[in-house]
């Protein structure tokens, strides 16, 4: 049986970068426990003879000719950005100090 | 009432002068304008737009252009398929006010086929869900009984079919989302052979399972549509380079005679309403009736399927929404002077995602982090080849397969809301399709004895073979309108009768 704890949702939630309320991870813990038992089932068939699918078709890469086709102007793709500047995506700071 | 005409008859109209695509196309807004604030089937109406489409089929028509058999005729497009300029929010809070900057391949077909697009429809956000009470714009209402749920993820779609908003509609299946609210509704919806349609402007929720395709009131206007959207695209890579199966001629044709049809015995029985096992017993004996040889299959690993597939789906959504950043599009949250580009990432996923969004990424990250991936994500692919071989095998012994497609009729709004478990079980049945990429109609079967809803009758096709559907499902729809007297969704009650 799968238990889930409070704090292993919490760190999954940091992993998945969701800053989720205390109530909700309370929540999640219980239910989670309850569709982990539930899915774990796959284990009883999943013998080591049997391979894996992770795709319905047999495909191998897929290449295009390297060539310039139209696309997006700088503008459009900017144009639902939540803030852009000089034809660039405006991003909060991501170092820890100011530099 | 010309807007409860199949898309077939409305585009003879069209061509025979009886009416034009704008006509035509008003129609339906004004529909829209009286039934939508009950049914609730559309997030996004584009009345300009639309009409401005119509006009330029009708002056294409007027000057004799040569026209695709769907020209001038009005379409829903469910919320997770992008349209240039026009909002597309997947119900989600995450891409409110979106506006994408490009034409999803599917639109771009459209277009080119001269189909008018009325506007969006409801779902559950990012296509999550088999009730379309997981939008965060609200639920939608089922037209046969607006208390009930029109199915899920596509449930606009399928709404807006039975509420006569529109004669097409497009969906998208990743596991049941087209079939099932196209049971529950009465209507028709084919989910393709994996790679059938191009994803090329789909919003992703599942990669390996999801597909677009076809949702209509009979099964010659879902080829009609089919055709359209259907082919090539190089702009997907999983994108199948074959030509398209002749799915219309197989819609005109439907002739079973001699036909092997596989009934699996694993997708029946315990936890199906009585009256939906009993429409499609009665649907078994006039395909019988029809020349058809009725086989018994076992897929003794289908009982597996719905446990890989939320494995499958929720590692893969996992993946997929990390993009939903808060950095090159949708909503921002907490951006202020000293919160770092992490923390409003945080918060703008806390407040963006729904509950069972959350739920799903949650387990997608716990199905594939480091210790449990062998024991889950990597037990679930194995899971998957033992669904393929079960369908393989099948497949020796029959020419198409079928089942019911959902296993009961429309459930009140609320009933499975907090029983994540019995939801997941509405698409027990139409889950192993996607699983194995095959195609999969569903056609309604007729109305449960007990609630006098609607049923749906799923038939499934080896892949690339979705010709096969078509075939079956026309001869079935022929038989069923003999039987009843009526299309199935003629005896729709409530509001779908007050057009």
């Amino acid at each position: 049986m799968a238990e889930i704890s409070r704090d292993d949702v919490a760190n999954l939630a940091r992993l998945a970068r969701i800053d989720m309320a205390p109530a909700e991870l309370d929540h999640l813990a219980s239910e989670l426990g309850v569709i982990l038992n539930a899915v774990a089932r796959v284990q009883e068939v999943a013998g080591q003879n049997v391979p894996p699918t992770s795709h319905p078709l047999p495909l191998q890469n897929v290449y295009r000719k390297d060539e310039v086709t139209p696309s997006l102007t700088p503008e459009a793709a900017l144009s639902a950005a939540p803030a852009s500047e000089e034809q660039r995506f405006k991003v909060p700071k991501i170092l820890g100090e100011e530099a | 009432m010309i807007i409860k005409r199949n898309a077939a008859d409305m585009a003879a109209a069209l061509a025979s002068g009886e009416t034009t695509s704008v006509a035509l196309t008003q129609a339906h807004l004004d529909r829209i304008a009286e039934v939508d604030k009950e049914v609730h089937a559309f997030l996004h109406v584009d009345s300009e737009g639309a009409l401005a489409q119509a006009a330029l089929a009708d002056k294409k028509r007027a000057a004799g252009e040569k026209l695709s058999p769907l020209a001038g005729i009005p379409l829903a497009l469910k919320d997770v398929m992008v349209q240039k300029g026009i909002p597309t929010t997947c119900g989600s809070k995450m891409l409110e006010g979106w506006r994408p900057p490009y034409d999803s391949t599917v639109v771009s077909k459209l277009r080119a086929a001269d189909v008018v697009i009325l506007g969006k429809t409801n779902m559950d956000e990012f296509a999550m869900g088999s009730s379309t009470e997981n939008s965060a714009y609200g639920p939608t209402h089922n037209p046969w009984d607006l208390s009930r749920i029109p199915g899920g993820s596509g449930g606009g779609s399928s709404a807006s079919l039975a509420a006569f908003e529109a004669p097409l509609a497009i969906g998208t299946d990743t596991g049941g989302s087209i079939r099932q609210p196209a049971a529950v509704t009465g209507t028709v919806g084919v989910k393709p052979t994996y790679g059938g349609v191009s994803r090329y402007g789909l919003v992703a929720f599942s990669s390996s399972l999801d597909q677009a395709g076809p949702c209509a009131r009979t099964v010659l206007d879902a080829a009609l549509l089919h055709e359209v959207i259907a082919g090539h695209d190089p702009k997907d890579s999983t994108s199948i380079n074959a030509p398209v199966p002749a799915i219309v001629a197989a819609a005109k044709n439907g002739n079973v005679k001699g036909l092997k049809i596989g009934v699996i015995k694993e997708l029946q029985g315990e936890g199906y309403q009585a009256g939906v096992l009993n429409r499609f017993n009665e649907s078994l004996e006039l395909l019988a009736g029809l020349g058809a040889e009725i086989v018994e299959v076992s897929c003794p690993y289908f009982e597996y399927a719905l446990a890989a597939y939320y494995l499958i789906a929720p590692s893969e959504c996992s993946s997929n929404l990390a993009r939903f950043d808060a950095m090159r599009y949708g909503i921002r949250v907490g951006d202020a002077s000293g919160v770092s580009a992490e923390e409003v990432m945080n918060l703008t996923r806390e407040v963006g995602f729904g509950r069972e969004v959350k739920r799903r990424i949650i387990l997608g990250t716990y199905a594939l982090s480091s210790g449990y991936y062998d024991a889950y994500y990597g037990s679930a692919q194995k899971v998957r080849t033992l669904i393929k071989q079960d369908f393989d095998n099948a497949f020796l012994k029959a020419d198409v397969l079928v089942s019911p497609t959902a296993p009961t009729t429309a459930f009140k709004i609320g009933e499975k809301a907090d029983d994540p478990i019995a939801m997941y079980l509405n698409d027990i049945a139409t889950i192993p399709v996607n699983m194995a990429g095959i195609c999969g109609m569903s056609l309604p079967s007729g109305l449960a004895e007990e609630d006098n809803l609607p049923t749906g009758f799923q038939i499934m096709a080896p892949a690339m073979k979705d010709d096969r559907l078509y075939n079956v499902g026309a001869a079935l729809e022929a038989a069923l309108l003999s039987k009843w007297g009526a299309p199935i969704l003629s005896h729709v009650s409530g509001l779908g009768a007050r057009a």
